[in-house]
């Protein structure tokens, strides 16, 4: 069997390659002028950042050359072989680090109760009044919008220094945060059961309690648990502007040129983070496993 | 007409037990967490130094600050404020583009259909979250021992934490692509590149697109922090304003980053519904 492929005439054919060259090469001329815009804003960024790539070249093996240093102790030989030596301080570092998980936890769960108080009211479906959404939502955006590290450099000044500021700071950015997921799953949720408890006469409050938030606790649940992980990252460098946790330690390493000491404290966080990260992902593969089988 | 029937709560008891009569570790569970969350949350506002009167103290004080921001004010130094703004969105600009270049060929070798021996993944894999791991102040630090003070040092430090984020998000838009089209470009005898040239890259670039511009616009946040530890831009200001209790500038400068982030967030959400509106037709 032959298949014939039907050829348009010339003059037919010729007006189509036109019109496809058109469209091809006037596709091409928007992509290269948007490769032009671009390169334009990165020249135009990278005068702006002062950017010096002779510096940059020259201070390149510094970069390769501190990871070297920092995986040297002071006598010279490779930091693994000493672990001991290596990890000289980590009574004090334990420590600084059970501080940092205590302030992720207290901040979450403060910023988390805060979220659940206020999302009901920034949700499109149960807010009682447009002009309190209006509200509620601006203020969480406020939160959410200013970094969590420009809060603890003010509470630092306001309540001192320490770990108190860094809690209360997470907990202002998780609120934020958190507020609008929160928020969003209530968007989301099945209005029958609404419908059906306010038939009964029952009141707002009433309804909020046993028609929503039935539904939204597992959602809200793991969205807490992940706000946790992220806090547990935030809250190892609240102590760079002197709002507790390990932070401090880390900063006093890198400034002062502890080498060793400063791989032995990222090590720590880095190890931290992955086990925060394993865990919680556990937990709320189980927390979804359960709402799926309910 | 029938009666509704009659029903008493020992008979509904009896016939569902699984709601009336649950064992008592699963009625018990659940209090007993909150319990136990409670339990933490005291030890831990006892352990942090938690105390009413200073929570108070700190509150009036707080309260204060809020006064004096208002209103916010630049005072004389607008124009240093206007180039630290610009300073700081040069430095996500070109942090995030250096982490996207550099990213890209890492994750076509942390992608499994690509790469499929655990052998190298693996590593590379491990290496990327590393990086992740710690946090791009972290390397804002580690950056300004190497290459001084200054906006560069935000620049590198924005670029070396995005590429581990870049390296995973890429992969996972690699694993996700169609294999059809490639499959198509090795029937017509096509080489290993032309394969990723011509089958993956016109899948994923959209993807990848969408992601660099929603990281432009975050990073536009992070730019605003790294500034804390003396890697430029408007954090700078900011920190040192904050030392000096000068509020009514700290306030201007809030009220900076928030018009700045937001007109980012304006611009690339458009461009971000352009690209993928563009997918969405073609």
């Amino acid at each position: 069997m032959t298949t014939a492929v039907s050829i348009l005439p010339e003059q037919q054919l010729a007006v189509l390659n036109a019109a496809y060259r058109q469209a091809v090469s006037r596709r091409r001329l928007r992509l290269l002028l948007g490769a032009a815009i671009f390169a334009a804003a990165l020249v135009l960024a990278a005068i702006g950042a002062e950017v010096n790539l002779r510096t940059l070249f020259t201070y390149f093996g510094n970069f390769i050359s501190y990871f070297d240093r920092i995986l040297t102790l002071d006598n010279g030989q490779r930091v693994w072989t000493d672990v001991g030596e290596w990890f000289w301080g980590w009574r004090k570092w334990l420590k600084m680090l059970g501080e940092t998980l205590l302030i992720s936890y207290v901040g979450t769960l403060i910023g988390a109760t805060f979220a659940f108080c206020l999302n009901f009211f920034a949700a499109e479906n149960t807010s009682p009044a447009p002009w309190l959404r209006f509200t509620v939502r601006r203020l969480l955006e406020f939160a959410r919008t200013v970094p969590g590290i420009v809060f603890a450099l003010v509470f630092v000044i306001a309540f001192g220094l320490g770990p108190m500021a860094g809690v209360l700071a997470i907990a202002i950015h998780s609120t934020g945060a958190l507020g609008k997921l929160f928020s969003e799953i209530v968007e989301n949720a099945d209005m029958k059961p609404v419908e059906g408890i306010r038939s009964t006469g029952a009141s707002w409050l009433s309804c909020m309690r046993f028609a929503i938030v039935p539904q939204v606790t597992a959602g809200y649940a793991s969205y807490a648990l992940l706000r946790f992980e992220i806090n547990v990252r935030e809250a190892s460098v609240m102590g760079f502007v002197g709002a507790g946790g390990i932070g401090q330690e880390l900063v006093v390493a890198i400034r002062k040129f502890y080498y060793s000491d400063v791989s032995a404290i990222l090590l720590t966080i880095i190890v931290t983070v992955f086990i925060i990260d394993i865990t919680t992902g556990w937990l709320r593969g189980r927390l979804f496993g359960k709402e799926a089988r309910a | 007409m029938t009666k509704p029937q009659e029903v008493d709560a020992a008979q509904i008891r009896a016939r569902y037990p699984d709601v009336f009569d649950r064992p008592a570790s699963a009625r018990l569970a659940t209090p007993a967490m909150i319990v136990a969350a409670f339990a933490i949350l005291i030890y831990g506002l006892v352990d942090l130094d938690f105390s009413p009167s200073r929570f108070f103290a700190g509150l009036s004080q707080l309260g204060w600050i809020t006064l004096m921001m208002i209103p916010p004010d630049p005072g004389s130094s607008l124009p240093v404020y206007l180039k630290a703004l610009g300073e700081t969105l040069s430095i996500a600009l070109l942090g995030t583009t250096l982490a996207a270049v550099f990213a890209l060929p890492v994750s076509l070798l942390a992608a499994r259909n690509i790469v499929p021996s655990n052998i190298l993944r693996f590593p590379i894999r491990r290496f990327l979250d590393s990086i992740r791991g710690v946090d791009t102040l972290i390397w804002a630090l580690v950056w300004i021992n190497v290459v001084g003070l200054g906006p560069f040092a935000g620049v590198l430090a924005i670029a070396v934490s995005d590429f581990g984020a870049f390296g995973k998000l890429f992969s996972e838009a690699i694993e996700g692509a169609d294999q059809k089209q490639v499959e198509g470009i090795r029937a017509s005898g096509g080489s290993a590149l032309h394969e990723i040239r011509f089958g993956l890259l016109p899948q994923v670039l959209p993807v990848i697109a969408g992601q660099v511009l929603y990281f432009i616009e975050s990073n536009t946040r992070s730019a605003t922090i790294i500034g804390i530890v003396g890697a430029g831009g408007i954090g700078l200001q900011l920190a040192e304003q904050i030392r000096v209790l000068e509020w009514q500038k700290v306030s201007f400068l809030i009220l900076m980053i928030l018009v700045a982030v937001a007109a980012i967030d304006f611009i690339s959400g458009k461009l971000r519904f352009a690209i993928i509106g563009r997918r969405a037709a073609a």
